[in-house]
């Protein structure tokens, strides 16, 4: 377990927390927000493959640069101090681990030059329901002469209304439930048969309903084996969920930071309310969790990297308590700020509004807590 | 600090593993027995006489302490060496040689702050185990707010004298000495405090223990009557031991949170989600069939094992010179509560079978576990209660300010 980054890892997580600083403050979503840009933002996705982020998880034979999670997880934790809306969870770490370990050499070399390259962004359609559910597919993808036709739909599909490319995940044998016969299809955002129905959600990063009506996908664009696909589904899964925990990691950081400072010059009675012992005891408590949060987040991501056969247990524990911990940080930070936290002018509502997306993608505390459980043997 | 080679710290570990394949009695590196832990000192019986002869091999090599100076007994490695020392014990799973609060608490403040001549008399007898020392700290009325301290302390001219009453001193029944913190001058709170060594068989002192919840007693109340001591028994300058208790007290929460907790267990008691399946069961799935306990259950797992990586983490960050202060805060107060929730779900799995206290109608191990929840419930009170240590954190590490 490597805590301590690297020489490269330090200088990119300077770089990401600069960039989130001074590119993508708070009043940057904000104004995408009042324009209804619905989290869509061409100028900052440019800036982000110019810095090289899309290609963090992408080998250097591919045109990546190969730094591994622990890099991609400090730029997440840079974009989630500012709840800046990004492609990255989506395309740099989901849609790039399916290809990464699951693709042909042939996918390979088609997709993961253009991820890097910020050419095209990714998004992985998985949930059906309201809830995180990855066994739980029902979208049926019949094979036919050429390939396969894929009829379904696929529900709150993050970045889903602005990506180039869906990877599909989708059932050729078997029932709802069962983790044999996923299969998993790369459907670029034309193919005819699939729409794309654009949601305005709470956090202004927007989403995405998906229709599937025969759409057709050619042998080529199955990745991996067929009835398979949950090989690589569940690990990449994985990466995300630690690269999400470390992203909510950052925002429950800034939003506890703005709370201190407010608890340090606000004043009520004559004292600043920092001095309150009602409130000191829950601002101790909540940097507690942060601490033992970040532990759990730094084993996680370092755990990929050394290939650990724990990841499926730490990407749990790392999502489960992030989760927890942007749910506690971001309802204290409105109830820190009083009445000011109310308002829409104040960031500790956006704050709120993005935490709780972050806690419901790719599975809450209680399905990861379910599935620690099982994999203890409870 | 020196750096070894990395073929230097070779050639240590084969010395060091050489020596502890001919040195390490077989039954020391067995699973601890609880009555046959070795706390050292006048009283020692040494249930397991192994363990008299790994103590007095170990206290040979300076290696109950390995980092403390060689001048005064101690094992003079320097930290990369102490690591292998300790990899190299852990290896062979050996059990700790010896228990003591002069290694954990007493010992590293008389290196910090003792003349030369006190850590000349009092260092070695710590190292080899020859003397057990007791802490006395908290007063009556002096819990939380340590410093309100009164055990009083007149310099009589040729010697101290001190009269008063301590309290929650572990050990005192089984203790040779105690490092004592004592007025000097009532004028002032934090700036008349003196911190005083003496031995414990001196006219005028009295422990007698106290009956816990649990059943145990493992503390005591100590009584000073016109108790003399000799002059060059003070510990650095005279109204400034509030310093030294205060760096024991880190000393002495780091072993805490290190693991060093009442209420742990000990041997035998399983984790909670071992009982939940056998007394509560599991479903056709293999879940716990009590949701709502299976997920509390997994939320302490989850937190246990933040705890753990945190601090790895720690360590990690300490070796890489990196500024820790601000994590060892937090740990205590993480510990209380990791120990505290574990015992409270292990008796609450084991349903009626953990509310026994004695006799053949229940299991040696629901026994044992229902004491120690018991003796937990002192974890968040003991060296710090937990709202202290939430002060600490309020206000050192996060900066906020005193009410005014």
């Amino acid at each position: 377990m490597a805590f301590i980054l690297s020489e490269d890892q330090q200088m990119l997580r300077d770089t990401a927390m600069a960039f989130a600083r001074d590119e993508l403050p708070v009043s940057h979503l904000r104004g995408l927000r009042d324009k209804d840009a619905n989290g869509v933002d061409a100028d900052t996705r440019s800036k982000l493959a110019e810095l090289g982020f899309f290609g963090v998880l992408v080998p250097e034979e591919y045109d990546g640069v190969g730094l591994g999670m622990v890099a991609m997880g400090q730029i997440m934790e840079a974009q989630g101090r500012t709840i800046a809306a990004t492609p990255l969870l989506q395309t740099a770490v989901l849609g790039t681990s399916i290809i990464v370990l699951g693709g042909s050499e042939a996918q390979k070399a088609a997709w993961l030059p253009k991820i890097a390259s910020g050419d095209i962004t990714v998004a992985v359609a998985v949930d059906e329901g309201t809830h995180h559910a990855p066994r739980n597919i029902a979208t049926e993808a019949e094979r036919n002469g050429q390939g396969y036709t894929l009829n379904g739909a696929k529900r709150f599909v993050a970045d889903g209304h602005h990506a180039d490319v869906f990877i599909i995940v989708a059932r050729t044998f078997g029932e709802a439930g069962q983790a044999h016969g996923i299969s998993l299809f790369i459907v670029p955002k034309d193919t005819q048969g699939l729409s794309v129905q654009a949601l305005n959600t709470v956090d202004s990063h927007g989403a995405a309903h998906l229709h599937l009506d025969d759409v057709a996908v050619s042998e080529d664009n199955v990745i991996g084996a067929v009835d398979a696909g949950w090989e690589i589904l569940d690990p990449a899964l994985d990466r995300g969920r630690i690269a999400l925990a470390a992203e909510a990691l950052g925002s429950a950081q800034a939003a506890f930071d703005m709370t201190l400072e407010y608890l340090q010059t606000r004043k009520q009675f004559g004292q600043l309310i920092g001095s309150f012992q009602g409130l000191q005891h829950r601002a101790a408590k909540m940097f507690t969790e942060l601490e033992l949060t970040r532990s759990c987040i730094g084993a996680a991501l370092s755990g990929v990297d050394e290939n650990r056969n724990d990841t499926a247990e730490l990407a749990s524990l790392a999502k489960a308590r992030a989760s927890d911990l942007i749910h506690l940080v971001s309802n204290e930070t409105v109830q820190f700020h009083g009445g000011i936290g109310m308002t829409d002018d104040h960031d500790s509502g956006l704050y709120m509004k993005r935490a709780r997306v972050q806690e419901a993608q790719l599975g809450g505390a209680s399905f990861h807590r379910d599935r620690y459980a099982k994999l203890n043997g409870f | 600090m020196a750096f070894d080679a990395p073929e230097e710290l070779d050639d240590f570990r084969n010395e060091v593993r050489d020596w502890l394949e001919e040195n390490c009695p077989a039954s020391m590196r067995t699973p601890m027995k609880d009555d046959e832990i070795v706390w050292g000192g006048r009283r020692e019986a040494f249930k397991n006489p192994d363990s008299k002869v790994w103590l007095e091999r170990m206290g040979e090599k300076g290696w109950t302490a390995p980092e403390w100076p060689a001048e005064y007994g101690g094992g003079g490695l320097n930290k990369a060496q102490a690591r292998v020392l300790q990899q190299e014990l852990r290896r062979i799973k050996a059990r700790p040689a010896l228990f003591s609060f002069g290694l954990w608490m007493f010992g590293p403040a008389l290196l910090e702050f003792g003349n030369e001549a006190q850590k000349k008399r009092f260092i070695p007898d710590i190292v080899k185990g020859k003397t057990r020392w007791c802490q006395g700290y908290s007063e009556p009325g002096a819990g939380s707010d340590l410093a309100g301290l009164q055990t009083k302390c007149e310099d009589k001219g040729d010697h101290w004298l001190i009269n008063g009453q301590k309290v929650w001193t572990s050990y005192a029944d089984q203790a040779d000495w105690i490092f004592c913190l004592v007025r000097t001058d009532k004028s002032v709170k934090h700036d008349g405090i003196s911190f005083l060594v003496f031995d414990m068989q001196t006219e005028g002192v009295e422990a007698r223990p106290i009956k816990l919840i649990s059943g145990s007693s493992p503390f005591c109340e100590t009584f000073f009557t016109d108790v003399k001591v000799p002059k060059d028994q003070l510990v650095g300058k005279l109204n400034a031991g509030w310093t030294i208790a205060k760096r024991l007290l880190q000393f002495e929460r780091s072993s805490i949170s290190a693991g060093g907790f009442g209420g742990t267990g000990g041997s035998g008691i399983l984790p909670p989600q071992e009982y939940a399946k056998q007394h509560v069961g599991v479903d056709e799935t293999g879940r716990v069939s009590d949701g709502d306990l299976r997920a509390r259950i997994t939320d302490h797992l989850m937190y246990a094992s933040a705890f753990k990586l945190t601090v790895q983490r720690s360590t990690e960050q300490a070796k890489a010179g990196q500024e820790v202060g601000h994590t060892a805060s937090i740990m205590k107060y993480a510990a209380a509560k990791m120990n505290q929730d574990k015992c409270e779900l292990i008796v609450e799995a084991l349903g009626t079978d953990g509310l026994g206290w004695s006799g053949d109608g229940f299991a040696e191990d629901a026994k044992k576990a229902t004491r120690s929840w018991l003796r937990s419930k002192g974890n968040s009170i003991e060296g710090g209660t937990s709202e202290i240590n939430l002060n600490v954190i309020a206000k050192r590490v996060l900066g906020l300010r005193e009410h005014q």
